[in-house]
């Protein structure tokens, strides 16, 4: 038997804010048309969570729903759990044109926390992270420096995001140089001393 | 530095979030055509000093294809639009008028 393991193995990294590897997460993907009524009721029946609308997301990557493109969900479970939701999934849905995948082990998860959380963000991605344009319940796929990623707000001071698992560590590096201590540039919040 | 907005997701990025995808709204000549349609096809690109029609893709972003109408010489940003259309909407039609009067539609 082969033990799972994350990308980062537990990584965490402590300046003015915290990167922390979020461990193993259950993730499955989910296409379809998100504007057939049938897969919206199916998915909300076994996620427990309404189809988010357009860059929404419900929850957070304990468990959550996020909108990742017009015909494309991203569900958050536990990990031990992600084959059996997946495979009520693909009960739930039928004969509805759709397609169910378990990509746990293809992505990495990153925790971020601290005051300035926004400013490291903003470092990398051409997203405005103004507090009142992106707030708990927005994600937004972007970049950060050159690859691809996902991130949503998990509190005032807090992120979550989620990157492909063969660039986890140039993300966590990425993350770890943007939060150095005393780098923080005080344009939305300064860091606690 | 262009400030697109995706009209898929609506989403507003800078051109490093995107992808350009060439000159919108070529005809395509197949199989069947003349040589001289299907080399202009394949290799006759219009390079316009002003306004000019564009696919673009949201790389990093819900990964759909778009149109964008913008000036080449100013790097302004007209609209953009669904990729589902051959024509240039009304709407973007009047946004490029209302800022280059002299501009007319290619034929």
């Amino acid at each position: 038997m082969f033990e799972p393991r994350t990308a980062l193995q537990g990584a965490h990294f402590s300046g003015d804010i915290t990167v922390t590897d979020a461990g193993l997460v259950g993730m499955i993907a989910i296409r379809g048309s998100l504007t057939d009524p049938a897969l919206c009721a199916a998915v909300a029946e076994v996620t427990g969570h309404p189809v988010p609308a357009t860059r929404k997301m419900s929850g957070d990557a304990t468990d959550g729903l996020a909108w990742m493109s017009a015909d494309e969900l991203m569900l958050f479970c536990a990990y031990g759990d992600a084959p059996t939701v997946a495979a009520r999934l693909v009960d739930a849905l039928g004969d509805v044109h759709s397609m169910v995948s378990v990509l746990s082990d293809a992505r990495a998860v990153i925790r971020l926390h601290g005051d300035v959380v926004r400013e490291v963000l903003a470092k990398g991605a051409p997203v405005d992270l103004a507090p009142d344009q992106f707030a708990q319940g927005d994600i937004r796929r972007s970049r950060l420096g050159q690859v691809a990623v996902a991130f949503w707000m998990t509190g005032a001071d807090s992120a979550e995001l989620v990157c492909f698992r063969s660039v986890a560590g140039f993300v966590f590096e990425w993350l770890s140089t943007a939060s150095q201590s005393g780098s923080a540039v005080g344009y939305f919040a300064t860091p606690r001393r | 530095m262009l400030r697109l907005t995706c009209p898929v997701c609506g989403a507003t990025g800078e051109e490093t979030e995107f992808h350009a995808g060439g000159e919108a709204h070529l005809k395509r000549f197949g199989p069947g055509s003349t040589d001289e349609d299907f080399r202009d096809y394949l290799f006759q690109r219009q390079n316009p000093r002003g306004v000019h029609f564009e696919r673009w893709r949201h790389q990093y972003g819900c990964g759909k294809w778009f149109h964008v109408a913008r000036c080449t010489q100013t790097l302004e940003v007209f609209g953009s639009y669904t990729a589902q259309t051959s024509t240039v909407p009304d709407h973007i039609q009047s946004a490029i008028k209302a800022r280059r009067p002299d501009w007319e539609p290619a034929q």
